[in-house]
């Protein structure tokens, strides 16, 4: 026994070190998971980018699921994303806010003309406090929101036809089942 | 003569500018929050450049993320309040130190735990080669 031991604990070790690599080949190691995931959305109320007179309050949101999306006009790999957003996530028909987040809203009114609007509504965060309410730190970020205002789901970067169809469409599809029996009633 | 001084009174304003810049400066009101906050942003960690401190990192929302505790500290937020609100929204990963909880326990106990067994690992070596040691004195065999 006392000979097979360290042979033990060396394979032990190996299969360890072997776990760590595949754990940091299948994990994005920079991605913070969201404490936000099954808990109420931070309250906001922000300024719509094209009537900067009219604010619109989380509240107003109730009712049907929403995806938020952190964007900014100096965000290249919100530019990568864009044409995912118009083609991919649209076609979803579920509501797509846009959060204009740490911007100059001329910058961002002129990205909208440039690259097309792909929101049903957009807000702006200039000052970016509402942005770390919902600990963003990189743009973009989207988070998937119920009807009831509570956090479903976040995706950290940009939304690729991988990650919409793995990720994205089971947490919908979650929350319209939820939704149904409630309908029913 | 001249030309130096003048060349060093401009390098002297040149590098007082720099650190000026360097990071954003904060209205403390005397040296003590300035303490405060110093030591309290050296445990946070910046999200952007993760392997930086929240005092140290150039990161725009570390910036924003500075303005923050201070804007906390000046409403007489105590310092675990401050984490607190910030890993509420940002996990514990915001904090370089992570926090004792059952989900951490091996982070913390394992070290401590592995240096137990080599310990009575080598306890048991040592003291079975004193055995073999006296026990070759008893026998009295000569090497």
């Amino acid at each position: 026994m006392s000979r097979v031991l360290p042979l033990l604990v060396f394979t032990a070790l190996c299969g360890l070190l072997g776990f760590g690599i595949w754990w940091n080949t299948h994990h994005e190691m920079t991605e913070v998971p969201s404490p936000l995931i099954g808990k109420a959305a931070p309250d906001f109320a922000l300024p719509f980018l094209l009537e900067p007179t009219k604010t619109l309050a989380s509240k107003d949101l109730r009712g049907a699921p929403y995806l938020l999306n952190v964007f900014g006009s100096w965000c290249p790999t919100c530019q990568d994303e864009h044409p995912i957003l118009t083609q991919q996530i649209k076609p979803l028909g579920i509501r797509l806010v846009g959060l204009d987040w740490r911007d100059d809203p001329e910058d961002a009114k002129r990205w909208i003309v440039q690259f097309g609007n792909p929101y049903d509504t957009l807000v702006t965060d200039r000052d970016g406090r509402t942005g770390i309410d919902f600990g963003v730190y990189m743009a973009p970020e989207t988070f998937l929101i119920d009807a009831d205002g509570i956090v479903r789901y976040k995706r950290i970067g940009m939304f690729t036809p991988e990650n919409i169809r793995d990720e994205l469409l089971p947490k919908i599809a979650e929350l319209t089942a939820r939704r149904v029996p409630q309908a029913a009633r | 003569m001249k030309l130096v001084a003048i060349r060093v009174a401009l390098l002297a304003g040149l590098i007082a500018l720099g650190s000026a810049y360097a990071i954003d400066p904060l209205p403390f009101k005397d040296r003590a929050e300035e303490v405060r906050f110093q030591h309290l942003a050296k445990q946070l960690r910046c999200l952007v450049c993760q392997n930086q401190d929240l005092a140290d990192s150039e990161a725009e929302l570390a910036q924003d993320l500075r303005k923050q505790v201070f804007d906390l500290m000046r409403e007489g937020k105590s310092d675990a309040e401050i984490k607190q609100y910030l890993v509420s929204r940002y996990n514990d990963f915001v904090l370089y130190d992570p926090p004792l909880k059952p989900g951490t326990w091996l982070l913390w106990f394992t070290p401590g735990v592995l240096v137990l067994i080599g310990a009575g690992v080598l306890v048991n070596i040592l003291r079975q080669r004193a055995r073999h040691v006296q026990a070759e004195h008893e026998t009295g065999e000569d090497w």
